[in-house]
C-alpha cells in the first residue's frame, strides 16, 4: 500500500456519518436539480452505479438479468441521455424527491467506506406518481482529500417494477 | 349513435381493410372500451395459446415456478414420478386458496397453508387432517390439483391453452415455429437467465404489441440509444442491406427480418464484444453456416428478427434474446413480464456483452425501453382527445414485399385479432 493511500485510509477512518450524510444529503439535492454533471463530480473515475433485478436483489452483473450496471462511461452516456431532448420518458423532466434515512456506517475495509442507507425517490410527471423504494449500498473513497463515491447499488424493496414502470430516472 | 356504440359489444367492425385503396385502420375503441377487453378475455385469452414458461427453469425433479398466464393464477413444475412438466390451476380443490406461494423453488410436496391438505408434484391429493370427518371417505382423484386444460411444449418453450378444444400447438405456431427454430438452433441448448423484468404500462396492450414488431419507430423513438453505442463504436450501417422484411405468418403470428444494425453475441462481432471474443464468434457463425447452410446460418447470426406469436408472446432476437409477455388488467392499462434467453455453454465474456446489451436496450433501467413506455401512454393520452376514431396502419401495403419498416406484420396481428374477437376464427 503506497503511502498515499496510507493517509487516505486514515482519513477515511475520521470520517462520521454526519460527513456521509452531507454527501448523501448533497447527491440527492443534486439529482432533484437535474444538476447532473455536478451529480458525476460526486463519483470516482472507477466508479460503478448498479441497480439489480426486483426479482434477485443479489444479482451480479454478468451472470445474471439486472436492471442498470454502469461505469464511469456509461454515467457519463446516461447523463448525457438525460441532457438531450430525445430521452422522451424524461423530456421534459420529471419532478423528484430523493430522500435518503437511516445512514449507517460500517468499518472501513480495503481503503473504502462501507454505507448503507435506506432511500425513497418519488417521480412526477405527466400525471403519473411513482415511488422507487430500497436501500443503497454504497463505497466511499477519499480523493484528493474529498469524500467521493466508488460505487452505489440500488436494492430496490419493491417485489417487481409494476408501480413505476421504469427507471429511467436516477435513483 | 358512432361506431363505438354499435360496435364495442359485438366486437366487428373495428379493423377496417380495404386494399383497393391501400389503406388499413383500427378504430381507437379497440384501445380503449372495457368492452373491448372483456370480448378479448374471454375469446383470445381464455381460447388461444399462452406462453408459461421454459423447461429450463424446471430441469431438476420438483423445481416450479409460479406464472400468471393469461391473468389467471398457474404454477408449472417438474413432476416427480413422471419427469413431466405440469401447468396446475393455482387454487385449492378444497376451498380455493393459493396452493404455491412462492415465485420459484423445489419441492417434494405442495401444501396448502388452510387446511393442510397435501399434494404431490403429480398434483395428486395425497393427504388432509381428519380424513375420517368425509362420509364414504374422500374422492382423492377428484380432489386433487386441477390441470389446465391443454398444456404442450415447442423446443422447451411451454405454452397452456385453457380451451379442451384448442388445435394443437404446433398446428397453433404454424408458420411462426420456423422462426422459433433460427433462436433455438443458433443457440444449441438456450436457458431463461436469473432474473426477470416485471413492469406496467398505461396503455392498451395492444399498443405494446405493435410497437414490439415495429421497425419504423427505432430511429426517432431510439435516437439517444442509437447515440450511444454509435459513441462505443459500434456501426450502425453493418446491417444495411440485410433482407429487411416484414410477414404476415398466419394465425395473427407476424415478424420482422433485419440486417443487424449492431453486435449480436451468437456471432456477429462487434467492438463492444472486446478482441478476445471475436475469434470464437467468427468460428461460430463458420459452424453455424456449415450445420445449417449458408443462408440460415447467416439469419441466425447475422439478422434481426422481431417475432409476435399471438396474441401476447413477443421473442425478439435482436442484440439479445428477450421472451415477453404482455397482459392487459384494464383497457389502458398492461402488465409486462420479460425473461432473457441465452445459450447455455456461452463464453463468459460473450454472455457479459450479452446481458449488458439487454439492460442498455431491452431493460426497463436501459436506453429505449423508457422510451417506448412514453410512446404507448403518449398514444393512449392521446385517444382520450377523441376527433380522430381511426389509426392508420397501412405502411407498406402497395408494395409486394413488405419491409421491416413497414407495418405488415402488425396487420397480420390485427387481422387475427378481429377475426377472433368477433368469433369469426372459430
Ligand atoms: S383451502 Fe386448501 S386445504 Fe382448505
Ligand atoms: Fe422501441
Amino acid at each position: 500500500m503506497s503511502v498515499m493511500t496510507e493517509s487516505a485510509a486514515a482519513g477515511l477512518h475520521a470520517v462520521g456519518r454526519a460527513e456521509v450524510e452531507d454527501l448523501l444529503f448533497h447527491e440527492a439535492e443534486l439529482l432533484d436539480r437535474w444538476d447532473l454533471d455536478e451529480w458525476l463530480d460526486l463519483y470516482t473515475e472507477d466508479a460503478s452505479y448498479v441497480v439489480p433485478a426486483n426479482d434477485l436483489p443479489g444479482g451480479e452483473s454478468g451472470r445474471d438479468m439486472v436492471l442498470i450496471d454502469d461505469n464511469r462511461v456509461r454515467m457519463v452516456a446516461r447523463v448525457t441521455r438525460l441532457k438531450s431532448r430525445k430521452a422522451h420518458r424524461e423530456y421534459p423532466h420529471s419532478n423528484t424527491s430523493h430522500q435518503v434515512s437511516n445512514v449507517r456506517l460500517a468499518p472501513v475495509a480495503d481503503g473504502e467506506l462501507p454505507v448503507k442507507a435506506e432511500f425513497t425517490v418519488w417521480r412526477f410527471r405527466n400525471g403519473r406518481e411513482d415511488c422507487y423504494v430500497g436501500h443503497y449500498r454504497m463505497r466511499l473513497v477519499l480523493s484528493s482529500g474529498q469524500l467521493r463515491i466508488r460505487s452505489k447499488r440500488c436494492v430496490l424493496a419493491m417485489s417487481t417494477l409494476r408501480s413505476a414502470g421504469d427507471v429511467a430516472i436516477i435513483l | 349513435m358512432s361506431l363505438l356504440d354499435d360496435h364495442v359489444v359485438t366486437g366487428t367492425g373495428l379493423v377496417d381493410e380495404d386494399t383497393g385503396r391501400g389503406r388499413f385502420r383500427v378504430h381507437r375503441c379497440a384501445m380503449t372500451a372495457p368492452e373491448v377487453l372483456n370480448r378479448e378475455l374471454a375469446e383470445i385469452f381464455n381460447r388461444c395459446w399462452l406462453y408459461v414458461g421454459h423447461t429450463s427453469e424446471v430441469t431438476e425433479p420438483g423445481d416450479y415456478v409460479r406464472r400468471s398466464v393469461g391473468g389467471r393464477p398457474v404454477f408449472m413444475v417438474r413432476a416427480r414420478k413422471s419427469g413431466q412438466v405440469k401447468v396446475f390451476h393455482n387454487t385449492c380443490p378444497h376451498r380455493g386458496a393459493v396452493v404455491c406461494r412462492a415465485d420459484t423453488g423445489n419441492t417434494k410436496i405442495f401444501q396448502c397453508f388452510y387446511h393442510a391438505w397435501t399434494f404431490d408434484t403429480e398434483g395428486r391429493l395425497t393427504g388432509m387432517p381428519g380424513r375420517d370427518a368425509y362420509e364414504g371417505g374422500a374422492d382423492f382423484a377428484e380432489l386433487s390439483l386441477r390441470e389446465v386444460a391443454r398444456v404442450e411444449e415447442y423446443r422447451g418453450f411451454v405454452f397452456a391453452c385453457y380451451d379442451p378444444e384448442a388445435v394443437d400447438l404446433v398446428t397453433y405456431l404454424g408458420q411462426a415455429r420456423e422462426y422459433l427454430d433460427l433462436v433455438v438452433d443458433a443457440m444449441g441448448e438456450p436457458e431463461i437467465v436469473a432474473g426477470s423484468n416485471q413492469y406496467s404500462i398505461n396503455a392498451n396492450w395492444k399498443l405494446l404489441v405493435e410497437n414490439s414488431i415495429d421497425g419504423y419507430h427505432g430511429p426517432s423513438t431510439h435516437d439517444t440509444y442509437i447515440k450511444y453505442i454509435v459513441s462505443q463504436g459500434t456501426d450502425i450501417r453493418s446491417g444495411a442491406g440485410g433482407g429487411n422484411a416484414g410477414y404476415d405468418l398466419g394465425n395473427g403470428h407476424g415478424v420482422i427480418e433485419y440486417g443487424a444494425p449492431w453486435g449480436r453475441p451468437i456471432a456477429k462481432w462487434d467492438p463492444l464484444f472486446g478482441e478476445n471474443a471475436r475469434p470464437g464468434m467468427e468460428q461460430t457463425a463458420q459452424d453455424l453456416a456449415r450445420r445449417f447452410g449458408e443462408s440460415r446460418g447467416h439469419a441466425m447470426t447475422h439478422t434481426n428478427r422481431n417475432l409476435l406469436i399471438f396474441p401476447n408472446l413477443v421473442i425478439n432476437d435482436i442484440m439479445a434474446v428477450t421472451v415477453r409477455t404482455l397482459m392487459p388488467t384494464a383497457a389502458g392499462h398492461v402488465e409486462v413480464n420479460a425473461w432473457q434467453l441465452a445459450p447455455r455453454d456461452e463464453a463468459e465474456d460473450v454472455r457479459a456483452q450479452r446481458l449488458d446489451s439487454f439492460l442498455t436496450f431491452l431493460g426497463p433501467g436501459g436506453f429505449a425501453t423508457p422510451d417506448d413506455l412514453e410512446a404507448l401512454e403518449s398514444c393512449q393520452q392521446g385517444f382520450a382527445s377523441g376527433g380522430v376514431e381511426w389509426s392508420d396502419i397501412s405502411r407498406g401495403m402497395g408494395r409486394d414485399r413488405a419491409k421491416h419498416d413497414d407495418e405488415e406484420q402488425i396487420r397480420a396481428f390485427w387481422r387475427q385479432w378481429q377475426a377472433v374477437v368477433e368469433g369469426s376464427a372459430r
